[in-house]
């Protein structure tokens, strides 16, 4: 299988838009070798900016920058950008509403060795919750190039969530990405699980093993966190039983946004797969996911678990 | 004389200036007596260099706010917003009857700056320590753009004390942004009282110098020394400059002046009464 890791797709979609688009600039915050800001830095040196170990400045200066007519592409890991610079995110950028694209790489467990200190595992929730931000994970390195052209024509701001490690490609070159448009990648009727970002690959393969078992349930991509997809959460919400699969937090992230569109619009059993209210740890990528419970086998079970409440009501 | 050059300054535009100044005090008191809470003190400390710019240095068009080739002002001291509107209404960019709106539902005149809702304000602020960044990319951008506006950015001295101020001010140097200029309105006093009690702040000149910013100390209610000093600024070619401008909290006001209780609230109406009447005018309220 073909594997990506989504900074790797951000950073080379970014030349290609930079070459179509010159009022596309840059920041970053000395971490360009690893959010891959340096391939743009290299093409366009005059539309990079060099912010230093300096998130706060960083994100302000985008904010100039987009006052003035720029596309600003601001990157820095996702604990640094959501948690250090929350503050000027929320008043300097989506207060005026101006656009800046915060393209944090580096979320959640698969940051690794690293450890919890690095590990951002409430960024989503962070970011979903002010107005005027749209939220944005995908799933694979497609559909990481697909989503940056879509928030470059955004108007406003935005939060990309990116990850460190190579992941499955899941989709071909004819996916069409849409912002606040979920993408039902298998059907099924006994439950329907709803993924984002690298739990999307692990929820296919939940679903074919579930299918082994006798048990069709759907798949969806809900790649845009915010504005949510409600019409895909009605649709899911019809098998009477939804997962959602996260590498974030329980609290706040895609299951608190999945939850809150259920009990508006159609309520059903719903179970969670994410990060249990905790920090991370030290380990291998790998490691994290199994320890954590961010594997196949724990969206499989708990599918059983969450359709097992069907029949008892 | 090149399109950003800033005009000759004689006795007669001075006194014009002064007028507008006096009038502008005026003003922010009255918009803040009706709103019954906001900043005097730092307004009016603010209140000269906010009308020399607006009324002499800067190119704007009260008719296209939104003209790319301005110059721009970045308030980073956002609570001084009454300050801030003024010089706008009075340069007419909204009616001066709105500045009587202040702080009211559904006013675009909010308690800190908004601009998607204010024309003429260039950028939002009003969480303190960021103005000088938004300052700063609005200058990369005119760079980038081949554009000769000048950003200027008003900063308080207690608002030196956020550690962002510094990440600003090393981005400017870097960026050898020479079409910043900002101002350091310091007036000695923050909420809790003495800047230098509150926190030691050393000597700003030497800190912005040290640095790498071109620095000018001025009597910031000077509107000569003002001038003096943009035009130096102007001349200053790949570095930054800061105008410390040493201001008097609450001045034309004189039981405002330099009290550290005169910085967040708004005067009653017999209050405001007098500043009036000690500001030349008579205001018979609304
Ligand atoms: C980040 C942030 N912290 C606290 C405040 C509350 N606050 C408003 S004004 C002020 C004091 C500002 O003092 P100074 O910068 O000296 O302004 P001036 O004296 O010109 O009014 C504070 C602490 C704020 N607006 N932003
Ligand atoms: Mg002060």
């Amino acid at each position: 299988m073909q594997k990506k890791a989504t900074r790797d797709a951000y950073g080379q979609a970014l030349v290609e838009l930079g070459r179509k688009y010159d009022n596309i600039v840059v920041l970053d915050a000395d971490l360009s070798k690893s959010t891959k800001t340096e391939h743009f830095a290299k093409e366009f040196p005059e539309r990079f900016f060099q912010m230093g170990i300096a998130e706060q400045d960083m994100m302000a200066t985008a904010a100039g920058l987009a006052f003035s007519g720029k596309v600003a592409f601001a990157s820095t890991f996702a604990i640094f950008a959501t948690g250090r610079a929350f503050e000027q995110i929320r008043n300097s950028i989506c207060y005026p509403a101006v656009s800046v694209k915060i393209c944090a790489t580096h979320a959640g467990l698969t940051v690794g060795e690293d450890g919890g200190s690095h590990q951002s595992v409430e960024d989503i929730a962070i970011m979903r919750a002010v107005p005027n931000m749209t939220v944005i994970v995908p799933a694979d390195g497609v559909s990481t190039e697909k989503a940056l052209t879509a928030i470059y024509e955004h108007e406003g701001p935005v939060y990309l969530r990116l990850g460190r490690p190579a992941v499955p490609v899941i989709y071909d070159e004819d996916y069409e990405f849409k912002i606040g448009k979920a993408t039902k990648l298998k059907e099924g009727q006994d439950a329907a699980i709803i993924a984002t970002g690298i739990m999307v690959s692990l929820a296919i393969d939940a679903a074919r093993m579930l299918k082994e078992e006798g048990l069709s349930v759907q798949v969806w991509d809900m790649s845009t966190i915010k504005p949510l997809d409600i019409e895909a959460v009605k649709i899911a919400a019809k098998t009477g039983a939804i997962v959602t699969a996260e590498e974030h937090s329980v609290i706040g992230g895609l299951g608190g946004a999945v939850a809150e569109a259920l009990a508006k619009n159609s309520p059903c059993h719903m179970g969670f797969v994410g990060v249990e209210d905790t920090f991370g740890e030290s380990g291998t990528p790998a490691e994290l996911m199994e320890k954590y419970n961010l594997t196949a086998e724990s969206i499989k079970s708990k599918v059983r678990e969450t359709i097992s409440k069907k029949s008892s009501c | 004389m090149t399109d950003n050059e800033v005009e000759i300054m004689d006795d007669k535009k001075i006194e014009e200036l002064s007028e507008i100044a006096r009038q502008s005090r005026v003003w922010i008191i009255k918009s803040l007596t009706e709103s019954k809470s906001g900043h005097p003190g730092g307004s009016l400390s603010s209140c000269d260099i906010l009308t020399y710019l607006y009324f002499h240095a800067m190119n704007v068009d009260p008719q296209n706010p939104h003209d790319p080739d301005r110059d721009r002002l970045i308030l980073s001291k956002g609570h001084c917003a009454p300050a801030l509107y003024t010089s706008l209404a009075l340069k007419g960019f909204f009616p001066k009857e709105d500045l009587l709106s202040l702080r009211k539902l559904g006013s675009k005149l909010q308690g800190h700056p908004d601009a998607r809702k204010v024309p003429g304000v260039d950028a939002s602020t009003g969480s303190l320590g960021q103005g000088l960044s938004i300052a700063n990319g609005i200058a990369l951008a005119g760079k980038l753009d081949g554009k000769d506006y000048t950003v200027y950015s008003i900063i308080g001295d207690g608002e030196t004390e956020e550690g962002q101020i510094w990440e600003a001010a090393m981005t400017a140097v870097h960026y050898q942004l020479d079409n910043v200029i900002a101002f350091l309105d310091y007036n000695h006093l923050q909420i809790d009282g003495r800047i230098e009690d509150v926190k030691s702040n050393g000597n700003f000149a030497n800190r912005f110098k040290s640095f790498g910013w071109h620095v000018i100390e001025i009597d910031g209610h000077d509107l000569h020394a003002i001038d003096e000093a943009v035009r130096a600024a102007k001349r200053e070619k790949e570095a930054p400059t800061m105008i410390i401008a040493h201001t008097i909290k609450g001045k034309g006001v004189k039981f405002m002046e330099g009290i550290a209780d005169w910085h967040g609230k708004a005067p009653s109406k017999d209050q405001a009464l007098e500043a009036i009447q000690l500001l030349g005018e008579k205001w018979e309220g609304n």
